[in-house]
């Protein structure tokens, strides 16, 4: 009876390892078709005796590695310059507007880079706002082209990355007991040795982790650098890019990618081990900011914030201005030049004009892009929610697996279209393989927002509901739904938001038959006219409004830290 | 001689230390006691030179310290959440205060081999040998606090200030880290200020004890004299010292109490309301002042508490019963609940 009893557990618990196996199967399948499967046709082409031994080849490699490195180690400094005071303003004093201020900051981190690179095209570009309005153009300074892009491309990194300084090392700040300054102070430290031997120490690990991942961003930044400096600034992205699609060198672009891949792993690896050091200093026990009080600290706080507003807010104004002025003449009309607002640029979107960009009107591009938005979210969530529910309560080799589902993260987007483009061939003028592209690159997010919102659910609260008279229904609809359906809601917002803002991937795998708002906007960026750039500007407008939907709702959806990686 | 002469200190436009003026001698321990936000902490701050005073004069063995900077004073700090630097380990916070020594006084550098000796000898003397290696956030709350006390003591600072230092300690932790300070300050002889708001702590380590309230100090004088004869309400209320109750002059010499009508002289007209303080009197009653008397009153028990050797009565006036709040008194033999007993207090005016 015993026996039996015992055979008959250790059956039950056999199906459901199997069964949980069930769970991992359709993400897994997915991920070695479209991303193992790609990063092995890559590491083949790599690997072999011809690419390696290509001095050409190296070369470039070894340029564009060069580049990369420069121009990250930049725009990281620049980071720095404007995240430290801010990250300082942001712990240390309190002011009227702060949350709004700060909640600014963070609003570029989910723009698409399409949107960024039309924001500071639209403020500071050849046709923008400050060159149209103000006639302040590069002539004015005395500048080379490609230095004022270079420039350019510097500034909307930090655009980009300034709100991570602030909110490791702001936090790091704030967390700073005043004690410990006093108590290096009672023992004789003067101010240079507080700093030197207190306050850096302890903030040691938060700077070198804040400075690792702006770095790792700025490292394999592909769609600001393309769209506002173009294909001379040649970064192993896009080097990538060009190698893949415009001079084709797949042997060289697979090498590219390789040495993009390894140098991201390296530097994800620093980061976690240095975000861990962060994370084990003691918590904080109450807010130690103030109003500023002297002359100096006023001056430092009004400074800031009107820098800082300046910075963040220009661009994504001038954008929907810029999408709703008419600036310059029209074509064919050179001394007439037509000032005022026009709606002409969004009318524009949905005429079908001869000889346009595309064989659709752009509106269709609009269309495509929801269209596989949608697809995204329902075939992300349909992968990631057996993913995540087994890793809500993971057994051994779940844990072992889990890192399988992130490495994408690891891989630039630019990479993962090459893949496609070595691995499928012919077959990826399909529409098909776009939604599959955002559905890899988004699924780690969506399993990392669903998992610790199916973890949370307490078995004890369950326990409760049924004990109070609530059937086994009832308790799924009190207890579970509330708290998936927010999770859910929140995952599939993500998806939506990756998809309709991705660049990288549908660049390289995109046709002209099926340009989504991204691309269509790039087109239009890089042709000349002033409406082709007006129509820019609109579709960047638009996108821009629907990505800042997105992560309005988000914000109100998240689930504790849920979707931090 | 440590010296504070009539220092004023306000806070965020209040007023919150309005005349402050006290001195701590050499070897001398003095308590500091007062009410949460009463303005302790500011007052240590300042002598530490962390913060300033906004008029008045901070002194030490005469000289104004106000042109001193903080890390000049040789003044150690111990706090309640103690205040270890979380990225050095046990022996290298005790020695931070020896290595900033070390660099201030270029051509009389502290030696390597010296800085360990003192290190192991502060380890010693609050019990942690064989902890320099350790982190000092994985210590505990007792541990940590003689680590800090240790890292104060080490560099031989001229006045030690403990800033509530067992307030998150439990109760027999906190009774040997605070023997343990008593005889370490004993033995070193080092002037110390000691903030807290615990009438026990207080009794055990002051030479004097000084009660801060409504932004001046009330009362400075020896535990014994303080426990002897309060003066204020607000000083006996800190300290726990008898029953505090309502009280009104109704004649020159008598104050009229729900526990009856007392022959008492309290400088106070006719009509005043006041307070009186109720005391039962020592076995050994000393010489008494004018604004005190032993008087019988009468009491209904109303609950009784066992107290280790005696027990611990609440009762109320048998005269007047409706009369509110109670008195809490000891006696050695329990009386029943509802009995009327009489018992012998003494009374004192308060200010």
């Amino acid at each position: 009876m015993r026996l039996s009893s015992a055979l008959s557990t250790k059956i039950r618990s056999c199906l459901s390892a199997n069964s949980r196996i069930l769970l991992w199967i359709p993400a897994l399948i997915f991920l070695l078709s479209t991303f193992f499967f790609p990063l092995s046709k890559i590491l083949a082409l790599t690997f072999n005796f011809s690419t390696l031994t290509d001095l050409d080849n190296l070369l470039i490699a070894r340029n564009s590695l060069l580049f990369t490195f420069y121009q990250a180690i930049l725009s990281t400094l620049l980071t720095f310059v404007l995240g430290l005071p801010s990250a300082v303003l942001f712990s240390k004093f309190n002011f009227p507007g702060k949350s709004l201020l700060r909640a600014l900051t963070a609003v570029p981190f989910m723009l698409p880079t399409v949107v960024v690179a039309a924001a500071f095209n639209s403020l500071l570009g050849e046709r923008g706002l400050l060159a149209t309005t103000f006639d302040l153009r590069l002539s004015t300074f005395d500048l080379q082209p490609s230095i004022f892009n270079f420039l350019l491309i510097l500034a909307a990194h930090t655009f980009y990355n300034t709100s991570i300084v602030i909110r490791i090392v702001g936090n790091a700040i704030s967390r700073l007991d005043p004690k410990l300054e006093a108590s290096a102070r009672s023992l004789g430290a003067d101010t240079f040795h507080v700093w030197k031997d207190v306050i850096f120490p302890i903030l040691r690990p938060s700077l070198l982790a804040a400075a690792l991942l702006v770095f790792m961003f700025d490292f394999t930044s592909f769609g600001v650098i393309l769209l506002l400096g173009g294909s001379q600034f040649a970064t192993l992205e896009v080097e990538i890019y060009i190698r893949a699609l415009q001079l084709p060198n797949l042997n060289l672009a697979a090498l590219l990618s390789v040495i993009q891949l390894m140098f991201t792993l390296i530097f994800s690896i620093l980061y976690s081990r240095t975000i861990n050091q962060v994370q084990t200093q003691t918590a904080p026990r109450f807010s130690t900011a103030r109003p500023p009080k002297t002359i100096q600290e006023k001056l430092f706080v009004t400074t800031l914030c009107l820098l800082l507003s300046a910075f963040f807010l220009l661009p994504l104004l001038s954008l929907p201005i810029r999408s709703l002025t008419r600036l310059e003449a029209d074509r064919g009309q050179r001394d007439q030049v037509q000032y005022g607002f026009t709606a002409d640029y969004y009318e524009e979107l949905f005429i079908n004009r001869r000889g346009s960009l595309f064989y659709v009107p752009p509106v269709q591009a609009a269309l495509n892009s929801l269209g596989f938005a949608v697809i995204t979210v329902i075939l992300s969530l349909a992968l990631g929610y057996p993913a995540a529910y087994a890793l809500a309560k993971p057994t051994r080799l779940e844990k072992i697996l889990d890192p399988f589902l992130m490495l994408p993260l690891g891989a630039s987007a630019v990479m993962m279209g090459l893949g496609f483009i070595l691995s499928f061939g012919r077959l990826i003028a399909s529409p098909f393989f776009i939604p599959i592209a955002h559905t890899l690159i988004a699924l780690p997010f969506v399993i990392r927002t669903l998992q610790p919102a199916l973890a949370s659910i307490p078995e004890r609260l369950r326990q409760v509901a049924s004990t109070l008279g609530a059937s086994p229904f009832r308790v799924w609809q009190t207890v579970d739904l509330p708290i998936l359906s927010r999770a859910t809601l929140s995952a599939a917002t993500f998806a939506f938001t990756v998809s309709l803002g991705e660049f990288g991937a549908t660049l390289l795998i995109t046709r002209p038959e099926y340009p989504t708002i991204p691309i269509a906007i790039s087109r239009f960026l890089s042709q000349p006219g002033g409406l082709n750039y007006g129509q820019a500007m609109a579709m960047a407008t638009v996108l821009m409004l629907l990505t800042t939907l997105s992560i309005l709702l988000i914000e109100k959806l998240r689930f504790n830290n849920a979707g931090e990686l | 001689m440590l010296e504070l002469r009539n220092v004023v200190k306000s806070y965020e436009g209040k007023p919150l230390l309005t005349d402050i003026s006290f001195t701590v001698a050499e070897g001398e321990t003095v308590c500091l006691l007062g009410a949460s936000g009463s303005g302790k902490s500011t007052i240590l701050r300042m002598i530490a030179g962390l913060d300033f005073p906004e008029r008045g004069a901070i002194l030490l063995n005469n000289l104004d310290l106000a042109g001193t900077p903080p890390h000049l004073r040789d003044f150690g700090l111990v706090f309640q959440d103690y205040g270890l630097f979380p990225h050095l380990n046990v022996f290298d916070n005790i020695a931070f205060g020896l290595r900033m020594k070390s660099i201030k006084h270029k051509g009389h550098e502290v030696h390597k081999g010296e800085i360990d000796r003192r290190v192991y000898e502060l380890l010693e003397q609050v019990n942690l040998v064989g902890f320099d290696s350790r982190k000092v956030t994985d210590l505990s709350g007792g541990e940590q606090q003689r680590v800090a006390l240790a890292r104060a003591l080490a560099p031989s600072p001229r006045l030690l200030m403990f800033d509530e230092p067992l307030g998150a300690l439990d109760r027999s932790l906190k009774e040997d880290l605070l023997n343990e300070i008593r005889g370490i300050l004993h033995k070193t002889k080092i002037p110390a200020i000691y903030v807290t708001h615990d009438q026990e702590e207080a009794f055990t380590i002051a030479d004097r004890i000084l009660v801060l309230h409504e932004g001046t100090i009330i009362r400075d004088a020896a535990p014994s004299e303080i426990w002897r004869d309060p003066q204020f309400a607000a000083v006996a209320k800190l300290l726990g010292i008898g029953n505090i109750i309502e009280a009104e002059m109704i004649l020159e010499n008598k104050v009229k109490t729900v526990f009856g009508t007392f022959n008492l002289n309290c400088v106070k007209n006719a009509g005043e309301k006041l307070q009186l303080l109720i005391q039962q009197p020592p076995s050994l009653s000393g010489e008494r002042r004018g604004g005190e008397v032993i008087e019988q009153i009468q009491l209904t028990v109303e609950d009784i508490l066992f107290k280790q050797d005696q027990f611990q009565v609440k009762a109320r006036g048998a005269v007047l019963s409706e009369s509110k709040g109670g008195l809490v008194i000891h006696m050695k033999e329990a009386p029943k609940v509802g009995d009327v007993i009489t018992v012998q207090v003494q009374v004192k005016c308060l200010s």
